[in-house]
C-alpha cells in the first residue's frame, strides 16, 4: 500500500522500507534515583493499513515508547536515542520545529486517559479545529465542517449541536470518541492508542474497537495499539509486540504470539487472563514475583527473577546475559530467550497449552 | 444567570444585614458607656444624660439599631438629635461622628478615593509582577531565574510591610531625594496632575503590592507547573500547536483561574483601607481613618468602615464567583 | 426470589450457606436541587431503582453493567456508606437499611468495602500500618497480641512484606497496594466484603494474583463477596451467581454458568457478545451484537422496560408495560424481559 505516498520527495531512498520503522530506541529518565531505563532498545516496523499490539505489564515503557514516536520528550529530560523512520524521515534527531510540523498532520496520537486529556475550558468543537487549523490554511467554517463532519463518523448523536459542548458535558465514551476524532483530524498516516478503551465497559469497548477499524479501511493508516487487554489484542491486529522491562522480548504475528508463543513472559501473560467462555474454577495462574526496578535492571535476561524455566536452558547464563531477539522460522516471529527454539515449542504444547 | 445573580444580590443584603446587627450589637454592648466616650474628661451626670438624650443611648439597644438601620434604608435618611435640636442625616446615614459632629458618610466619601487608588494601583502592580514571575519561573522551573524568583517571593512574603515602607520612604524620599516629600494628604489624581500623583502613589503601591506579588508568584508559578503535567498540555502539543500557543492559550488560561478568585477578593478586601500602607505614607484613606476612629472611640466611625468594608468583600465574592463561571464552563451558576 | 439453590449448582463448594444479606426494592434517588439557601427539587438521578439482591455466607456475588447503571451506588448502600430512599437491606436477618452511625457500628465489623482504585484510596501521609491498622482503632477493638502484631500477621497473609509495616503507600506498586486495601478490610474479620472493581485497574497478571487472594481468603474465612467490575471474564471466574443491571435495576440474574452458557435478557446478550476473547480466530469468527440508539439518561428513565431505546427486539408492550424479574430457565435464574430467548453468544 505503500504506493500512495510516494509523493514523498526522495523516493528512490524509500523503496522497500517500512512505513515506520523503530530501531534501538531507548528512552532514559535521569532522576533523584539514579537513571530510569524506562525503554532500552525497541525494534519494530509497521506498515500502512495494518495494526500491531504492544502488550506488557504496567510500566514496561509503552506509553513512554509512544510518546517519543511524537516527539513529546523533547525539551524533557528524558534522553532519547536511536532511530524512528517514518515514511523516510528520522525523528529522534528531528528538530522541534519540524516535529510539530508532524505532529497531528502525520502521527497523532489517542492518549491513555480521555477524562484528563481534553482541555476543560474549551468547546469540544473548538478543540477538534484547533487540530485542523494548526496545520491548514484554511478559514474556520471549513474546520468546523469537517469536525462536525468527524464527530459524525465517530458516532456522536446530533454533532452539530455537540460541536458547542464542553467536554464535562460528554460521557466518559462520548469524550474517548471526540478524542479519536481529534486525531482524525488531519487524515494521518499513524495513529497511535494508548490504552483507547481500557476505562470503558464492554459496550463501549466494542464501538469504539469497531469505529477504529472502520476508519483504518477508509484511511489506510496505520495503528499501534497499546493495551492490557489481551482480548482487545486479539480482536484488533496483525502483529504484537510483548515488552518486558523495556525490551521486546517477543514479536510476530497475532497468531505466532496467542498460539505459538515461545518467551516464558508471554506464557505468563496469556495464562494470566480468566476466559469469559470457559467456566473457571481453580486458580488463575499469576506470574510469581514483581516487575524488574527500572533503575537496576537484571544484567542478564530482564525475566530471570520471575522465571520458573531456568533450567531448560543450555549453554548459557539466563542472569547474567542478555538473550537476543532471534527470529525463528521464516515469518517475523522473533523471541528473546536462552533456551533453545525447539525445547520452547515442545514446553509450551506440552506444558503450557494444555492449560491455557 | 439572571436569576442567579439577582438571588445572590437578595443574599448579599441579607449577610450584610446579619454584619451590621453582629458589629451593632458587640460595639454598643461594650462595657464602656458610649455618652461617657462622647463627653470625655467633663463628664456630670447631667451631660451623660444630656448626651444620652442626644445621641438616644436611653433607648434600647434593638429600637438604635431599628434607628440605625432605617438611616441606611430609607432613602430620606433619619433625623438625629435630641428633642428641639434634631436634624436630618441625609441617605445614607451612618450616623455623626462623636468626634467631630460631621456625619460619617461624609468622612468616608473623602476618604474613599485615596484608597480605591492605592488598592487598585497596587493590585495592577502585583498582578502583572506576580504572573509575570511566576509563569518565568514556571516555565525555566530549576533554572537561575526560577530560584531568583523563588528567592524573591520569600523574600516578599516575610518581609514585614511596614519596615518595607518606611525603608522605602526614607530611601527614596529622605535620603536620595528622588521623590518630594508628599505634600498634599490626600492627592487628588485631576487636582494635582498626573506627575505628581504618581509621585504621590508610586512608593505605597510598591509597599502593598509586595507582599501579594510575592503570594502570586509562588501561586502562579505552583499553578503553571502543575498545569504544564496536565494531560491536556501534551495533547495540545500533539496537535502539532507551538510552545506559545500551548502556554499561553492552554496553560496559562488554567493556571490563571485560581488566580481570578484570590485577586477579586483581595482587591475587594483592600477596598475597605489599607491600614498599614495608609499609616506609613499618610495617605488619609479609609485605612487611616478606620485607625483614627478605633483610636479616639468614636462607635459611628468604626460602624460605618466595617460595614462599608464588608460591602466591597460581599460584592467581590458575587463578582469572583460570576467570574468564575465565565471562565471555567465546568461550574454552573444555579 | 429464590436463591437457596445456588450452592449445590455451582461447583464451587459454598460454605454455610446461611443467607448474609438481602436486599428489597432497594431504591436510591439522587435528588437534582437548585437554589442555595432555598433549595427546590427539580428532578432525581434514579440511581438504583429497586434492586433486590441475596447473598449468602461465603458466596460470591458478582455485579456487571454498563457504567453509570448503579453498581457503585448499590455496593455503597450495603455497606451503608449511603442510605437507601426506600427499600431495605436485611444483614443476617436485622433491618440496617436506616440504622444511625451508632447502631451501625457493631455491623460496620461485619461489612467492609475495597475500593476501585489502589492509588487514591489510600491516605499517602500514613504509613501502611496506621492504614492497615484503622479499624481496631476506629473499633476500638483490643487485638490479644497488639495492633501492631495483628497487622503485621495481616500483611503477611495477603502477601505483603511484614518488615514495611512503616512504609508509605507511595512505595508500593499498584497491585501491593490492592493487597494493603484487602488488608485494612479484612482486619476486623468481616463477613462480608463489598469489592468494587478491585482489579479494574490493574494489568492482568496483578489482577491473577488479586483475584487469587480473594479467592484463597474466601475458602479461608468464609467470605462472602459482592463483587463489581466490568470485566466479564473475571465475574465469571470469580462468582457463584451473576447479576447483570442496567439503569439503576436487575435486568438478569443466575448461577454462573447459567447466566454465560443461557442468558435470556437481551442486554445480557449485547454485554456477552461485546467481550473480546484472547483469541484472533475465535475473534475473526464471532459475530457480535452491535449497540445503536439512545443510552437513556437515569433522571428520565424510558417507560416499560428500560433497555428498550436501545432494543433490537422491543415491542410495543416494551413501552408500555414493564417486564418484571421473572423465574425462567434454571432455578435460580430470573429475567426481566417481555420476550426472553436464548441465544448464542460466548
Ligand atoms: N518522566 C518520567 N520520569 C521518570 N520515569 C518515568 C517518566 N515517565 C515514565 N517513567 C517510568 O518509565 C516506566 C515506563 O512507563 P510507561 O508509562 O511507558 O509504562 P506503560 O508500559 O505505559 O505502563 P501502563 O501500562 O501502566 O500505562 C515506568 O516505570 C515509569 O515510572
Ligand atoms: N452523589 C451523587 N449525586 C448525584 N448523582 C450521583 C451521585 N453518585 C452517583 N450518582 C449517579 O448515579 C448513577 C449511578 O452511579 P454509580 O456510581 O453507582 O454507577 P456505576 O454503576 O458504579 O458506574 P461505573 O461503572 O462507571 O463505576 C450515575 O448516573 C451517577 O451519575
Ligand atoms: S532467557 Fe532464561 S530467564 Fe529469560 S525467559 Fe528465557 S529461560 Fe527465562
Ligand atoms: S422487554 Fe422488550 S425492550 Fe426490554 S429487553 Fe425485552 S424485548 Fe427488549
Ligand atoms: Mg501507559
Ligand atoms: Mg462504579
Amino acid at each position: 500500500m505503500t504506493e500512495s505516498v510516494t509523493s514523498a520527495p526522495p523516493a528512490d531512498t524509500r523503496a522497500g522500507k517500512p512505513f515506520l520503522e523503530v530501531k534501538d530506541l531507548q528512552v532514559h529518565f535521569p532522576t533523584d534515583d539514579g537513571m530510569v531505563r524506562a525503554v532500552n532498545g525497541l525494534n519494530f516496523t509497521l506498515e500502512r493499513g495494518k495494526t500491531l499490539g504492544i502488550v506488557g505489564e504496567s510500566g514496561s515503557g509503552k506509553s513512554v515508547s509512544s510518546l517519543a514516536i511524537m516527539g513529546l520528550h523533547k525539551g524533557s529530560k528524558a534522553k532519547v536515542t536511536g532511530e524512528i523512520w517514518l515514511d523516510g524521515a528520522e525523528l529522534v534527531g528531528m528538530s522541534v520545529p519540524e516535529m510539530r510540523a508532524l505532529r497531528g498532520q502525520q502521527v497523532a496520537m489517542i492518549f491513555q486517559d480521555p477524562l484528563s486529556a481534553m482541555h476543560p475550558f474549551f468547546r469540544v468543537g473548538d478543540q477538534l479545529t484547533e487540530a485542523f487549523l494548526v496545520h491548514n490554511d484554511a478559514p474556520k467554517a471549513v474546520a468546523k465542517k469537517r469536525a462536525i463532519e468527524l464527530l459524525d463518523r465517530v458516532g456522536i448523536p446530533s454533532p452539530d449541536k455537540r460541536f458547542f459542548d464542553y467536554p464535562h458535558q460528554f460521557s466518559g465514551g462520548m469524550r474517548q470518541r471526540a478524542m479519536i476524532a481529534m486525531a482524525l483530524m488531519c487524515d494521518p498516516s499513524l495513529l497511535i492508542a494508548d490504552e483507547p478503551t481500557t476505562a470503558l465497559d464492554v459496550t463501549v469497548q466494542a464501538q469504539i474497537l469497531d469505529l477504529m477499524k472502520d476508519l483504518q479501511k477508509e484511511f489506510n493508516s496505520a495503528i499501534i495499539l497499546i493495551t492490557h487487554d489481551l482480548g482487545v489484542v486479539a480482536k484488533m491486529t496483525e502483529n504484537v509486540v510483548v515488552m518486558y522491562g523495556g525490551r521486546v522480548v517477543e514479536s510476530g504475528n497475532v497468531r505466532d504470539i496467542f498460539y505459538r508463543p515461545e518467551m516464558p513472559y508471554t506464557w505468563g501473560l496469556l495464562g494470566s487472563i480468566p476466559r469469559v467462555n470457559r467456566s473457571g474454577d481453580g486458580r488463575l495462574k499469576s506470574i510469581r514475583g514483581t516487575p524488574p526496578s527500572l533503575i537496576n535492571l537484571p544484567k542478564g535476561c530482564p525475566f530471570q527473577p520471575r522465571c520458573d524455566y531456568q533450567e531448560h536452558v543450555e549453554g548459557a547464563n539466563c542472569s547474567t546475559e542478555l538473550p537476543e531477539l532471534l527470529q525463528i522460522g521464516q515469518e517475523q516471529h522473533r523471541v528473546r530467550c536462552h533456551i533453545k527454539s525447539e525445547e520452547r515449542r515442545q514446553l509450551f504444547t506440552e506444558q503450557i497449552k494444555p492449560s491455557l | 444567570m439572571g436569576r442567579y445573580l439577582i438571588r445572590r444580590l437578595i443574599q448579599a443584603v441579607f449577610v450584610l444585614v446579619v454584619i451590621s446587627a453582629i458589629t451593632f450589637f458587640l460595639f454598643w454592648a461594650t462595657p464602656a458607656n458610649p455618652a461617657l466616650l462622647i463627653c470625655g474628661k467633663n463628664c456630670n451626670a447631667e451631660t451623660v444624660a444630656q448626651v444620652n438624650a442626644t445621641y438616644g443611648f436611653d433607648k434600647p439597644l434593638v429600637v438604635q439599631y431599628g434607628q440605625y438601620m432605617q438611616g441606611l434604608v430609607s432613602p430620606g435618611g433619619r433625623t438625629i438629635g435630641s428633642e428641639g435640636n434634631e436634624r436630618n442625616c441625609p441617605w445614607p446615614c451612618f450616623g455623626e461622628s462623636y468626634q467631630n459632629g460631621i456625619p460619617v458618610w461624609n468622612s468616608i466619601k473623602d476618604a474613599f478615593p485615596a484608597t480605591l487608588w492605592l488598592a487598585l494601583g497596587a493590585a495592577v502592580l502585583w498582578l502583572v509582577a506576580g504572573v509575570m514571575l511566576g509563569l518565568i519561573a514556571a516555565l525555566r522551573k530549576g533554572k537561575f531565574i526560577d530560584k531568583l524568583s523563588v528567592g524573591l517571593a520569600l523574600f516578599g512574603v516575610s518581609f514585614p510591610t511596614i519596615v518595607f515602607g518606611y525603608l522605602l520612604l526614607y530611601l527614596f524620599i529622605v535620603k536620595l531625594n528622588w521623590i518630594p516629600f508628599p505634600d498634599t494628604a490626600n492627592a487628588a489624581l485631576f487636582s494635582v496632575g498626573p506627575v505628581k500623583w504618581l509621585q504621590f502613589y508610586i512608593l505605597p503601591w510598591i509597599t502593598l503590592a509586595l507582599v501579594f506579588a510575592a503570594l502570586y508568584t509562588r501561586i502562579t508559578r505552583a499553578n503553571m507547573i502543575d498545569t504544564m503535567n496536565e494531560d491536556y498540555i501534551r495533547t495540545a502539543r500533539a496537535k502539532g500547536l507551538d510552545e506559545r500557543t500551548v502556554v499561553f492559550k492552554h496553560g496559562l488560561r488554567s493556571a490563571l483561574t485560581p488566580i481570578v478568585t484570590i485577586f477579586g477578593l483581595d482587591v475587594g478586601g483592600l477596598l475597605g483601607g489599607a491600614v498599614i500602607t495608609e499609616q506609613i505614607f499618610s495617605i488619609t484613606g479609609l485605612g487611616k481613618f478606620s485607625i483614627d476612629s478605633v483610636l479616639s472611640n468614636d462607635l459611628p466611625a468604626i460602624m460605618g468602615v466595617v460595614l462599608f468594608a464588608a460591602i466591597f468583600v460581599v460584592l467581590a465574592n458575587i463578582v469572583v464567583d460570576v467570574l468564575y463561571a465565565v471562565i471555567d464552563p465546568r461550574v454552573r451558576l444555579a | 426470589m429464590s436463591t437457596t439453590t445456588s450452592a449445590e449448582q455451582t461447583g464451587k463448594e459454598v460454605a454455610g450457606g446461611e443467607l448474609l444479606l438481602e436486599t428489597r426494592g432497594l431504591q436510591r434517588y439522587f435528588p437534582v436541587t437548585q437554589g442555595i439557601i432555598f433549595q427546590k427539587q427539580t428532578g432525581a438521578v434514579k440511581a438504583v431503582d429497586g434492586v433486590d439482591l441475596s447473598l449468602h455466607a461465603g458466596e460470591t456475588l458478582g455485579v456487571v453493567g454498563e457504567s453509570g447503571c448503579g453498581k457503585t451506588t448499590t455496593g455503597r448502600l450495603v455497606t451503608r456508606l449511603d442510605e437507601p430512599t426506600a427499600g431495605s437491606i436485611s444483614f443476617l436477618g436485622s433491618d440496617i437499611s436506616h440504622l444511625s452511625r451508632a447502631k451501625m457500628r457493631p455491623f460496620r465489623r461485619e461489612i467492609q468495602m475495597i475500593f476501585q482504585d489502589p492509588f487514591s484510596s489510600l491516605n499517602p501521609r500514613q504509613t501502611v500500618g496506621t492504614i492497615i491498622g484503622a479499624p481496631y482503632d476506629i473499633q476500638k477493638v483490643k487485638t490479644e497480641t497488639g495492633t501492631k502484631k495483628a497487622v503485621q500477621t495481616l500483611m503477611e497473609r495477603v502477601g505483603l512484606n511484614p518488615e514495611h509495616y512503616n512504609r508509605y503507600p507511595h512505595e508500593f506498586s499498584g497491585g501491593q497496594r490492592q493487597r494493603i486495601g484487602v488488608a485494612r478490610a479484612l482486619a476486623l474479620r468481616p463477613k462480608l466484603i463489598v469489592c468494587d472493581e478491585p482489579v479494574s485497574a490493574l494489568d492482568v497478571s496483578i489482577q491473577a494474583q488479586i483475584v487469587n487472594l480473594l479467592e484463597d481468603l474466601q475458602e479461608e474465612f468464609g467470605l462472602a463477596y459482592l463483587f463489581i467490575a466490568h470485566d466479564l471474564s473475571v465475574i465469571r471466574h470469580i462468582s457463584d451467581r451473576v447479576a447483570v443491571m442496567y439503569l439503576g435495576k436487575v435486568v438478569e440474574t443466575a448461577d454462573r454458568d447459567e447466566l454465560y452458557n443461557h442468558a435470556r435478557h437481551p442486554y445480557t446478550h449485547a454485554l456477552l457478545s461485546a467481550v473480546p476473547e484472547a483469541d484472533p480466530d475465535a475473534e475473526d469468527a464471532r459475530e457480535r451484537i452491535r449497540l445503536t440508539g439512545d443510552v437513556p439518561s437515569p433522571l428520565n428513565p424510558p417507560s416499560g422496560c428500560r433497555f428498550r431505546t436501545r432494543c433490537w427486539k422491543a415491542q410495543e408492550i416494551c413501552a408500555a408495560e414493564e417486564p418484571p424479574l421473572m423465574q425462567i430457565g434454571a432455578p435460580g435464574h430470573q429475567s426481566a424481559c417481555h420476550f426472553p430467548e436464548e441465544r448464542d453468544v460466548v
